[in-house]
């Protein structure tokens, strides 16, 4: 079987034995990528929902565990190692050892990638806690706030930035974390990636975009944080 | 964050948009288009031209019932893989059949896994790694033969209830492949015994199993009796041609790249590769649904699938960066399988 | 022997166990692999493995560290360029480890030094922001106090900032190190055999070997923890261990927070 590049040019074959042009030859291409930007556009919401969804859910997830460990303390030591060893499971593995479970698709990508915001966001949920002052708790009290009147109009407020922080590293992480979901039938950038590795041009706008999306997120959530956080805008820095 | 961090954060922003602006107005890449589509000429179907008769008489009719059936088809992890399943799934909805598409299962374990599991209902699967990687047969036993091996497969697949529907004209086999330069320096070899004497010298990259694998590199060298000095595990063959990092590299037949004629690719002479032609594998209750009609649509498609149209339609997904639908719709249009 | 090719989906809980018991025997004993050709598994082959998978991601994590740390120490004792600092180093997280190995790969080549390469930039975001976060958190009275005494910038950052920013600091390298350890997994498809090997050949190592490296990489991570966690303790001065059990501050996921100062 002759594996010589096809000699006659013209119909359906094409002669490439000259192509110098940029995508034939890996390179990054702009003016190419910017024309082609379209293919990126689907796996890119695809990222943004398997970003978003876990991070609410496991933002709800942990900020309740942080809840109750706040007031259980006792629990806060068991639960810390039980997301750090979620944590360790390598990510890579984790969406191919969920696959004969939960079979391909979305949910199985959304379950693990809840499962690695969890120890960020308890860890920042239970020392965002910790850290609220003594005294203002004492003044709350003496003014004979219940505890769950302390909780809400009190602790949480004052342990907001911290808790906060935790979410945007959760967020930065996740986005990061989300490229591997391909592995479990769930799209995402990740796919983009991987189907041409050699194409620097594709994995350098494959890699901004998923920067710009952590840094628009990032935003955001700071934004947010702000709006809730009225008093502390009287500091400047 | 702070206001002025905001600001020098939405500037960076900016610039990098206006950036690639400029790139796209000012960039003047020469980017492929689609070759003009075939002339009027009664050359054969291997150059990519067929006569005008058989092109309209191969136009997809919709079938009768298709309107009703559903069925997933799903592909392997790589370039040929996603166009053959792209392939399949346009021809299938150009019969009216209404088709979920779940390319990229992964690697063949996977793929074969979720077949015999009812996850997706068809993948095209090459004969010989369903023998030898989903039914454990060794590799020396699979019949050389195109045709029988096809027959074995397809008796091993019936075992699990599994369709494999007629064999493609093209297999996809594994060669070894090396750069123009590395050929000149070791003396133009055309077969892979002509290394026998200088593999000891040389460095061989293949995916990280082929090492272990009796139809990749473990094979080689058993058969023709030599070893390489270094196995260089990865994925990506052609950039380690290339810079260097490798001397010869286990390839695909039907490769894009190949077709930038920067590479040789050897010979089997000692034949250790068993045959790999696609055959559409299909659970027994999709094939069913699918009926002889929708069989008849599926081994029709393939009937145009050559060694060299293969390699064309890779190379444009793989060089010239073409989406997979667009290459699968082309290479339907070209034969008149769609209009 | 051979368990590959076993349904999981009647009885999944009995087969992970299975398959479980099954890797940890993977670990220890030789076999002909699920393809029947060459012999896997063995102390041997997962110790050269995992040797190699260590090599890669220790020389990494202390090259990061080796860059990251005079930088946050520098920038966060002076208080500049917080944006890059944190924001721009936080939202690298968010830059996948593939895309990093897969430029790496296309522009330096394959290999050990390129692939350690590729890791360093990966572990570098965690350990420059919590430096530089850990620095800022050292209460400035504390600081202004020792330049009242006449302490230089220089002794001021050892004597007083380092000590205190200690746990935030290796808080970010503990963390780094749990993401090197788990992205070394892809090095095989760049040219190094490490502990993801197994993953990547399934079709030889079988479930059993595939799960084997999973627990050997998280046996790996657990003892690199351990050995920093032994590290950060050693670093410590004596005084500090008995109040960082009361501040508790210390042990989150920092981002710096501006508190609000009370009277």
């Amino acid at each position: 079987m002759s594996q010589a590049p096809i000699a006659q040019s013209g119909g359906f074959l094409r002669n490439r034995s000259g192509d110098t042009g940029c995508p034939s030859n890996d390179g990054i291409c702009l003016g190419w990528m910017v024309d082609h930007l379209d293919r990126y556009w689907d796996p890119f919401l695809e990222h943004v929902v398997l970003t978003l969804i876990p991070l609410a859910i496991g933002f709800a997830i942990a900020l309740s565990m942080g809840l109750i460990a706040h007031r259980q303390k006792w629990l806060i030591t068991p639960l810390t190692g039980l997301t750090s060893a979620i944590y360790t499971i390598p990510s890579i593995s984790s969406f191919l050892l969920l696959l004969p479970i939960t079979g391909r698709g979305n949910d199985t990508a959304i379950i693990a990638l809840t499962a690695y915001t969890l120890v960020i966001i308890f860890r920042n949920v239970i020392t965002g806690l910790a850290g609220v002052p003594q005294h203002a708790v004492d003044a709350a009290r003496g003014m004979g706030l219940t505890g769950t009147q302390l909780l809400f109009r009190v602790e949480l407020p004052l342990a907001l930035p911290e808790i906060i922080a935790g979410l945007r590293i959760a967020a930065a992480t996740t986005v990061g974390l989300a490229a591997f979901a391909y592995l479990a039938g769930a799209g995402g950038l990740g796919a983009n990636i991987d189907s041409d590795i050699d194409f620097r041009g594709n994995v350098l706008v494959c890699g901004i975009i998923l920067t710009l999306l952590a840094a628009t997120l990032d935003a955001i959530v700071l934004f947010v944080q702000r709006l809730l956080t009225p008093w502390r805008r009287a500091v400047v820095t | 964050m702070t206001r002025s961090s905001f600001r020098i954060l939405f500037a960076m922003l900016a610039i990098l948009v206006l950036g690639v602006f400029i790139a796209a107005c000012g960039d003047d890449d020469k980017s492929s288009d689609t070759p003009t589509p075939a002339a009027q000429s009664t050359a054969p179907a291997k150059s990519g031209d067929i006569p005008a008769d058989e092109k309209t008489a191969n136009k997809i009719a919709p079938v009768d019932g298709a309107a009703g059936v559903s069925l997933s088809v799903g592909s392997k992890n790589f370039t040929e893989q996603y166009i053959l399943g792209e392939i399949y799934i346009q021809a299938l909805e150009a019969a009216g059949y209404k088709v979920k598409k779940d390319l990229d299962l992964g690697p063949e374990r996977v793929a074969h896994a979720a077949l015999v599991k009812g996850v997706v209902d068809a993948y095209p699967e090459y004969t010989g790694t369903a023998l030898t990687s989903a039914f454990k047969v060794k590799v020396e036993d699979v019949p050389k033969d195109p045709q029988q091996a096809y027959e074995e497969a397809k008796a091993a697949y019936a075992k699990v209830g599994i369709t494999a529907l007629a064999p493609t004209p093209f297999e996809n086999t594994y060669r070894l492949g090396i750069t123009k330069a590395t050929a000149e320096k070791l003396g133009n070899p055309t077969k892979i015994s002509d290394l026998a004497d200088k593999a000891s010298t040389l460095t061989i990259n293949g995916f990280p199993a082929c090492r272990q694998r009796i139809d990749c590199l473990l094979g080689v060298q058993r058969t023709y009796g030599f070893e390489f000095k270094k196995f260089l595990p990865g994925e990506q063959k052609y950039q380690v041609l290339d810079n260097g990092d490798t001397d010869v590299a286990f390839v695909f037949t039907t490769d894009g790249p190949l077709s930038s004629g920067k590479y040789v690719v050897l010979e089997d002479d000692k034949d250790v590769f068993p045959p790999y032609n696609i055959t559409f594998a299909v659970r027994d209750e999709a094939a069913k649904k699918l009926g002889p009609e929708g069989q008849k649509v599926i081994t029709d498609v393939q009937k145009y699938m050559t060694p060299e149209i293969m390699q064309e339609l890779n190379a444009r997904v793989d060089l010239d960066k073409q989406e997979r639908d667009k290459v699968a719709a082309d290479y339907l249009q070209q034969f008149g399988f769609t209009s | 022997m051979a368990a590959g090719g076993r349904d999981m989906t009647t009885a999944p809980i009995a087969g992970i166990l299975d398959t479980f018991g099954g890797a940890v025997e993977f670990i220890f004993e030789r076999r002909p692999s699920d393809a029947g050709t060459v012999d896997v598994g063995g102390l041997g082959e997962i110790g050269h493995l995992a040797g190699n998978h260590f090599a890669v991601s220790f020389l990494a994590i202390v090259v990061s560290i080796a860059v990251s740390v005079p930088i946050g120490l520098w920038l966060g004792h002076l208080g500049k360029a917080e944006l890059l600092a944190v924001g721009v180093a936080n939202v690298g997280r968010a830059v996948p480890a593939l895309a990093i190995i897969g430029f790496c790969v296309a522009f330096l080549g394959t290999g050990f030094r390129n692939i350690a390469f590729a890791l360093t930039l990966l572990a570098i975001p965690p350990i420059l922001t919590n430096t530089y976060v850990g620095m800022r958190q050292v209460d400035p009275e504390l600081v202004d106090a020792a330049r009242g005494q006449g302490l230089s910038g220089f002794q001021i950052v050892r004597q007083v900032e380092w000590p205190l920013a200690l746990p935030t600091i290796f808080g970010g390298i503990r963390i780094s190190v749990v993401t090197v350890l788990a992205t070394a997994i892809i090095a095989p498809v760049a040219g190094l055999d490490t502990l993801g090997t197994p993953i990547f050949s399934e079709e030889i190592y079988g479930d059993e070997g595939v799960l084997a490296a999973a627990i050997a990489v998280a046996f790996l991570t657990l003892g690199t923890d351990a050995i920093f966690a032994a590290l950060q303790r050693i670093a410590t001065p004596k005084g500090l261990k008995v109040a960082a059990r009361d501040n508790r501050r210390r042990r989150s996921w920092p981002i710096p927070i501006r508190r609000v100062q009370h009277p």
